[in-house]
């Protein structure tokens, strides 16, 4: 290479990277196209933190769905009090990865929140997600006041029209779902669509509105997941989604990572040995064409470590 | 003692309890530890005294200790440790800013009939019905009220602001919090109290401390022997009389060179003030001015003692009616007992000891506790009370048990509370949105610590609410999380004696482990 040429090529990298850095100015090529691999990468037999760093690498890495500069929300569920051995909140393990993942891709900010039910200070404290998400560098965020969340319309709702959602889930680029499968007392299950009970303040409208249309309506919203890492590590087989004891949990060691969160779900519903027409909100979505449930025609890759 | 340091220890003093106190009760982030709390909440005279009544240990005798200290240095308790003292003066000082008159007392004279009139009222109300006039008057609880009415929602908002600013930048490290609102008639007690200690203090000194606070006149008592006292030195003194306007009790008489004992909270702003440095705090001295006893006087005052001791026998004597716990009803929302914070025991047990002096109110990290109206009747207003409406009593919590300072909560350890049963669930199928809508909910039995509230199948692929009370602990969390409006189709009914629940049993599920991924 000349030198000439260097100076010229560099000083074109150096625009771009400036471009970027200087913050907004990623938005204009919009989420960048998921081309991943497969539909769902399905890990089974390591640590939370191990299966994801395979899994994602099968997918196509972490650079698929955040680019440099770029802001990230990982909604993890931190909704109960409980220690991360109860399995009732996602593996603070996975959360903490995760995180580190997205700083490698280049995000510029990484942001950890959920609208805990029982009191958030311990739900953040004893889940063990806030001092793990820190660890990585990621910005834990309180969802516990009115005052976070800003109405959006959800056009096509049936049931949910309107519903206020989490500031930073309209101020980030990248929205990143990480469920924990649960068994659940109403609806059968609780996974990835469910999840986003946690980003939006008025839960109980959803409850006394229909709850399985509410789930489904809300996968309409146009902020979707780029990618949905489901937790099956340990798995609330029964009397979730809060459990009572050690009992209630199975040992799955396993994970599932998909960018189409309603053949997450239905992957889940199998783990769970729950069949998936019972879940009413999964056929919802479905026939909403918010994902395929359908998930014998898609390209599957399963990893046992 | 001469040295007008005396004055600036006393403010410094002060005002670190003041600082520490209002922490204690503003505390919304709930960062101060309990053992602080029982710390400083152990010279505190009438928590202190309330605990003794129960516990009788030197662990709970800080009222003796400050008795003691009555006795050695006159009512510096009023000055250095009591709270509402020590805001009255800050509310003094500003007063004195307003209104140079306001901060220009003078000799006056007590109220004798008045404040011993409400002591004796005190005493007689406490020994023979219950606890309802120390509620009322104690000190340490109408700073608590005052803080916790007024002086926390202004922090609040204060933080909210900051927390908005900071926000935009991106910085967490403060959150928006919902500022506690209480029934509008709960206020108004301590609205009254504002209103008459504040005006009381903004005008006229200590004069609240010295005509109605039983505290303050019990103490009084005691200083009029106590060993320290403020003193003249009359060959010094030229009764300029500025001891006499600077006396925020109004209790010196320098004409006659006497200081009114009782009414003498010693500030020191006298010792600081005299220009001729002929005021002094010293050792009382024994030679005795000429006799002038009264044996009538003194009959009466031993009879009246004799009675009160005798007090306690006479209402122990009495039969106690036995409290019956009232049954739950399954009507609409019909609620026939409060609940009671965890740790009280019994209803009629924590309306005896609780000072409603509203700490475990502001303790409780879920804003469950909100002073009563009516709920355990008029004497137990503003005594806390659990509004399942509004929040509910987190599983793994035991906050306000640890803080409470008279015992009326009892400690707690967190598996014991775990298994008290304060109230009891009530489940309403009619107000069931399960039933109404005939759509999927669970809101409760999602929220149930000890799935007392559980789901059995119900019409097609529907599953309902059931209840099983033996290991309902009435934490509120089903109340609470229901979205039925205007009345919830599960509500918590208290229990008048509180229970033990049982263990929720727990069995390993079928479910193994997979081998193979099912899909």
């Amino acid at each position: 290479m000349k030198r000439r040429e260097f100076l010229k090529k560099s000083a074109g990298a150096s625009l771009v990277a400036g471009a970027f850095s200087v913050g907004r100015y990623g938005n204009l090529w919009g989420s960048p196209p998921a081309s991943a691999k497969y539909d769902m990468v399905a890990i089974m037999g390591g640590n939370p933190d191990a299966m994801f760093d395979l899994g994602i690498q099968e997918l196509g890495g972490m650079g698929l769905f955040v680019s440099k500069g770029q802001k990230v929300l990982v909604k993890p569920n931190i909704g109960w009090d409980v220690i991360p051995e109860l399995a009732a909140n996602t593996n603070p393990s996975l959360v903490k990865r995760i995180v580190e993942h997205c700083f490698k891709a280049g995000a510029k900010e990484v942001y950890v929140m959920d609208h805990s039910i029982d009191n958030w200070v311990n739900c953040y404290k004893n889940s063990g997600i806030e001092k793990a998400a820190k660890s990585a560098g990621a910005k834990v965020v309180p969802a516990h006041s009115e005052n976070y969340y800003q109405e959006v319309d959800i056009p096509g709702g049936l049931k949910l029209k309107k519903v206020r959602v989490h500031e930073l889930l309209l101020e980030t680029d990248v929205f990143i779902n990480v469920p924990i499968l649960k068994n659940h007392n109403s609806t059968r299950m609780t996974c990835g669509l469910k999840n986003m009970m946690g980003v939006v303040w008025d839960r109980g409208f959803w409850h006394a509105n229909d709850l399985n249309q509410c789930i489904a309506d809300y996968a309409l919203y146009q902020k979707k997941p780029a990618l949905n890492i489901i937790d099956c590590f340990n798995v609330m087989v029964k009397n979730g989604p809060q459990g009572v004891s050690k009992q209630d949990v199975v040992q799955m060691k396993s994970q599932i990572i998909t960018t189409d969160w309603v053949a997450g779900d239905t992957a889940a519903s199998k783990m769970l040995g729950v069949e998936t027409g019972k879940i009413e909100y999964i056929g919802m979505a479905h026939k909403l064409g918010l994902g395929n449930m359908n998930i014998d025609s898609l390209n599957i890759k399963r990893i046992k470590m | 003692m001469r040295s007008p340091f005396l004055r600036t220890f006393r403010i410094i003093f002060s005002a670190l309890v003041f600082i520490c106190f209002f922490l204690l009760f503003v505390d919304f982030r709930y960062i101060i530890p309990a053992k602080y709390v029982n710390f400083l909440l152990y010279l505190q005279f009438i928590p202190s005294a309330v605990k003794f009544y129960d516990l009788g240990t030197l662990a709970s005798a800080g009222f003796i200790s400050v008795l003691i200290l009555t006795f050695l240095t006159g009512r510096t308790y009023c000055s250095f440790l009591c709270p509402l003292g020590i805001g009255q003066d800050i509310f003094s000082r500003i007063g004195g800013r307003i209104r140079k008159k306001f901060r220009r007392f003078g000799f006056k004279k007590p109220f004798t009939i008045l404040r011993y009139t409400l002591l004796a009222a005190t005493l007689i109300v406490t020994i023979v019905w219950g606890i309802y006039l120390v509620t009322l008057l104690d000190p340490y609880s109408i700073f608590g009220r005052f803080i916790t009415y007024f002086g926390k929602p202004g922090v609040i908002v204060i933080n909210n602001f900051i927390a908005g600013i900071l926000g935009k930048f991106d910085i967490y490290a403060l959150s928006h919090t919902a500022i506690p609102k209480y029934q509008l008639l709960t206020y108004s007690i301590p609205v009254v109290f504002l209103l008459l200690v504040g005006s009381l203090s903004l005008a006229k000194g200590r004069l609240y401390c010295n005509m109605f606070c039983p505290v303050g006149t019990l103490l009084g008592l005691i200083s009029k022997v106590s060993l320290l006292r403020i003193k003249f030195d009359t060959e010094k003194c030229t009764r300029c009389g500025r001891c006499a306007v600077g006396c925020k009790s109004s209790c010196i008489d320098f004409l006659q060179y006497k200081v009114d004992e009782s009414r003498c909270v010693s500030c020191f702003n006298c010792v600081k003030i005299c220009p001729d440095k002929a005021m002094y705090y010293g050792i009382v001295s024994l030679k005795k001015k000429e006799h002038e006893t009264d044996p009538g006087k003194r009959r009466f005052v031993a009879g009246v003692i004799l009675f009160l001791l005798g007090l306690p026998q006479i209402v122990k004597g009495q039969d106690k009616p036995a409290p019956v716990p009232q049954k739950a009803s399954t009507v609409k929302e019909n609620k026939t007992t409060p609940v009671c914070p965890p740790g009280a025991g019994s209803i009629e047990d924590f309306n005896k000891h609780c000072i409603a002096c509203s700490l475990c109110v502001n303790a409780c990290p879920n804003n469950v506790l909100e002073p009563a109206f009516l709920q355990y009747g008029v004497a137990g207003m503003m005594q806390p009370v659990m509004n399942y409406h509004r929040s509910f009593c987190t599983f793994n919590c035991t906050k306000c048990t640890e803080v409470c300072p008279t015992y009326a909560l009892k400690p707690l350890i967190l598996e014991a509370k775990k298994l008290t049963q304060i109230g009891k669930t009530n489940f309403i199928k009619d107000n069931c949105i399960v039933k109404t809508e005939k759509t999927a909910c669970g809101a409760c039995s999602e929220a149930c610590p000890t799935k007392a509230v559980y789901m059995i199948p119900y019409e097609g692929n529907l599953l309902i609410p059931e209840t099983n009370v033996d290991i309902c602990i009435g934490c509120g969390h089903c109340e609470f999380a229901c979205p039925t409006t205007p009345y919830k189709a599960i509500f918590v009914d208290g229990n008048a004696i509180h229970q033990a629940a049982q263990k929720p049993e727990t069995e390993q599920s079928e479910i193994e482990k997979p081998v193979e991924f099912p899909f």
